[in-house]
């Protein structure tokens, strides 16, 4: 059994606009060991569903239904007391921002220390030994003189090192990472990168790394669940998903994204409009508005995450059929544009049930 | 609108002639005082945020800055705008003299060049609507008087940027991220200005966001012969984006080239390492990543002679007593560097091109 279950993840938020369906039937699994990537933009419910299972979006005002276990364990209905006992000793997470996550008035040993203390009969002192322990490890120079350091006397990449040594204090059995490189500069991720991929083999912790970087996820995840309005919307082992992505979500991300290696003629291809609201959302599929491939029959029909053959690790949620999505993809990946893709493959839309039918 | 390339006909002439330099800076230095005291102020050192650049803009391209965060881009940015005065050093703008202007030529000059800021929720006056918000430059220089020609063209700008015109009443608040950022891209195009600095413009954008403005970014500079000068961390956007790179490290240019030269053959290896550490959207690539140790020296304290020794793995002795001048390095790179990487080195460093 993985370490931590997700199933049929659901959040809202009453608002005062409405009911916010911030995150609407999510499951996934994590094992030891392994690494999961969820992407998505913001809005699209990556985050809220990692809070939720800490237990840190519990509000007289959100409604969670579903189940998180964690070790065998129930987190969803398990006290707030137990909880708090989990989170920062199993479960650990590091944030975006490492200096709003800092208290700016104690000691960076004294606030990796006290989480030891929280968690742990040990004294003062050992406390701090240990603190300084872990701020050797993740490659803090002079640890033992720099754990009396206050955060802003810490540089971003230090700042961030010490919330990761934070965090792995307890040799946590799951670690959630949501966006953890995204205020760094590229030299500094790197290296936050590497040394969370190190201590994941080193501790055998299981990682859920959260982020908006395509780039990210393709070095440090084993599998990725591609995040849209609330929902999965594409869920595959790393290299699957690269190889043959299946949703045109996905398609729109890698093609928008800039690379390193083309020539400057090629152009961008970004996704038309913007991520709708998570109060009203659009009929049928909630990325239908934004789908270059969108069918009348897919405005009516909530399509379902499955697998793209009998038996595949690979999971999508789109109504089209998946040998028509091959040759979607194929004239993209060929440098196409959406619309000529569909010239090309689709025939002109004016039937009702067709492709609802081949996507069920 | 690229007409034949000119070159470099000796001299400056009028004709607008893509090619020739726009801006030429020179030795351009901005440092910011340390101070102690409370009564008795006295300065007791000097943040270097910029120490003794030079480059030129050309005519009609677009220049990226990259380097990490203080590395002295931002401030180079706010420096050709004049937003900052210059400790020392000239900025000429088709051969004026512009680092010291003051009063009513300095306000004549801003016409000239306009800035697109990072963050499109703090850069618009939130009680102000659009229409005031890109109407704004000609009421500060006094042109595009009547009402209902300051309408006309505003909307037109609106419509230039792919916002719907008919929107001219509303407010900030009322648009998304990504339509923010154009009306800031409106405002700074309102005075039809020779430059424009975007300084970050799509870093706070989400990615598929950030494409369209990329792409509208690249259209007016192709449609209105634009000569922008693009400031990013992000070396892919970067790369999308520019014709030449200037990498920045410690408030001084350490390498510039073209962008394909830049980026296939990189010669400083602090850019190779830059490089390096841009995680690639695709599992299978393969690269010896060159990790970089530490943090950026402080730059109250530059380290003496090569700035990136303490951090480059190919220095030696003469790094850590001799500047290493920035001279035309083989593949016609400009960089400074004793010990420039070989194109060996280089495959090694850089991932294999692309996903496809």
């Amino acid at each position: 059994m993985a370490l931590l279950e997700v199933d049929n993840l659901q959040v809202q938020f009453a608002s005062e606009d409405g009911i916010v369906r911030a995150v609407d039937g999510v499951s996934y699994s994590v094992e030891r060991g392994r690494t999961l990537g969820i992407v998505g933009e913001s809005g699209s419910g990556k985050s809220v569903s990692s809070l939720t299972v800490m237990g840190l979006t519990r509000s007289p005002r959100t409604r969670i239904s579903g189940s998180v276990r964690f070790d065998g364990r129930d987190l969803l209905t398990a006290s707030d007391d137990d909880l708090r006992a989990i989170r920062g000793d199993d479960i650990a997470m590091i944030f975006q921002d490492p200096l709003s996550s800092l208290h700016p008035f104690y000691k960076v040993g004294d606030q990796i220390a006290e989480g030891v203390r929280a968690h742990r009969d040990s004294s003062k002192a050992q406390a701090w030994d240990r603190a300084v322990e872990m701020l050797d490890l993740v490659g803090i120079p002079e640890a033992r003189k720099r754990a009396s350091s206050y955060p802003h006397e810490f540089s971003g990449g230090m700042r961030q090192r010490a919330m990761i040594a934070m965090a792995l204090v307890n040799d946590p059995k799951l670690l959630i990472a949501d966006e953890p490189t995204t205020a760094l500069d590229v030299t500094v991720q790197a290296q936050i990168l590497e040394l969370i991929q190190r201590l994941r083999n080193e501790f055998d912790a299981a990682v859920m790394i959260i982020t908006h970087d395509l780039g990210v996820v393709a070095q440090m995840a084993d599998e990725i669940a591609v995040m849209y309005a609330g929902r999965i919307v594409e869920q595959a082992p790393t290299i699957e998903l690269f190889a043959a992505p299946e949703h045109p979500y996905t398609w729109g991300l890698l093609r928008s994204i800039p690379t390193l290696g083309p020539a400057r003629d090629d152009r961008l291809v970004p996704i038309a409009g913007r991520p709708p609201s998570l109060i009203q959302l659009p009929g049928g599929c909630s990325f239908h508005p934004r789908c270059p491939f969108v069918r009348e029959a897919h405005k009516h029909t909530v399509p379902m995450l499955q697998p793209v053959e009998a038996g595949s690790a690979h999971r999508v949620a789109c109504l089209l059929d998946h040998a028509t999505r091959r040759r979607l993809w194929s004239r993209l990946e060929a440098g196409k544009l959406p619309g000529e893709a569909r010239e090309e493959v689709l025939p002109a839309d004016n039937g009702q049930t067709r492709h609802a039918e081949a996507g069920a | 609108m690229t007409e034949t390339t000119g070159a470099a006909t000796a001299a400056a002439g009028p004709p607008a002639r893509p090619g020739e330099p726009l801006i030429e800076v020179r030795d351009l230095v901005k440092h910011f005082p340390l101070t102690s005291g409370i009564v008795f102020r006295k300065q007791v050192g000097a943040v270097r945020a910029v120490d003794g650049i030079t480059f030129d803009i050309l005519r009609g391209e677009t220049l990226g800055v990259v380097g990490e965060s203080g590395c002295g881009k931002s401030t180079t940015a706010r420096l050709l705008v004049r937003l900052l005065d210059p400790t020392a050093g000239s900025i000429r703008l088709e051969g004026t003299e512009i680092a010291t202007l003051k009063g009513a030529e300095l306000k004549a000059m801003r016409r000239e060049m306009q800035m697109i800021f990072q963050d499109p929720y703090a850069s618009l006056n939130p009680r102000k609507t659009v229409g005031t918000i890109i109407a704004e430059p000609f009421a500060i220089h006094g042109l595009k008087r009547g009402e209902g020609e300051r309408k006309r063209v505003v909307q037109e700008l609106m419509d230039t940027v792919g916002l719907n015109p008919e929107h001219y009443n509303r407010y900030p608040h009322e648009f998304s991220g990504g339509q923010r950022q154009r009306i800031g891209v409106a405002r700074a195009l309102a005075l039809q200005p020779k430059l424009i600095v975007a300084d970050e413009p799509v870093s706070a954008l989400d990615v598929s966001i950030q494409a369209q403005i990329l792409n509208l970014l690249r259209d007016l500079q192709r449609d209105l012969g634009l000569t922008l000068v693009f400031i990013a961390h992000d070396l892919s956007v970067v790369r999308h984006m520019c014709d030449r790179v200037a990498v920045m490290y410690l408030g001084k240019i350490v390498e510039l080239a073209s962008s394909e030269q830049l980026y296939a053959h990189p010669r400083m290896p602090y850019t190779g390492a830059l490089m390096s550490a841009v995680p690639v959207a695709d599992p299978t690539t393969t690269s010896s990543r060159r990790l970089l140790g530490g943090d950026v020296p402080s730059p109250t304290n530059p380290p003496p002679a090569c700035p990136f020794h303490t951090r480059c793995w190919k220095a030696q002795e003469i790094c850590r007593t001799e500047a290493p001048p920035l001279e035309v390095k083989d593949g016609g790179n400009v960089a400074a560097c004793h010990f420039p990487l070989t194109d060996a080195e280089v495959a090694e460093l850089v991932p294999s091109p692309g996903h496809h």
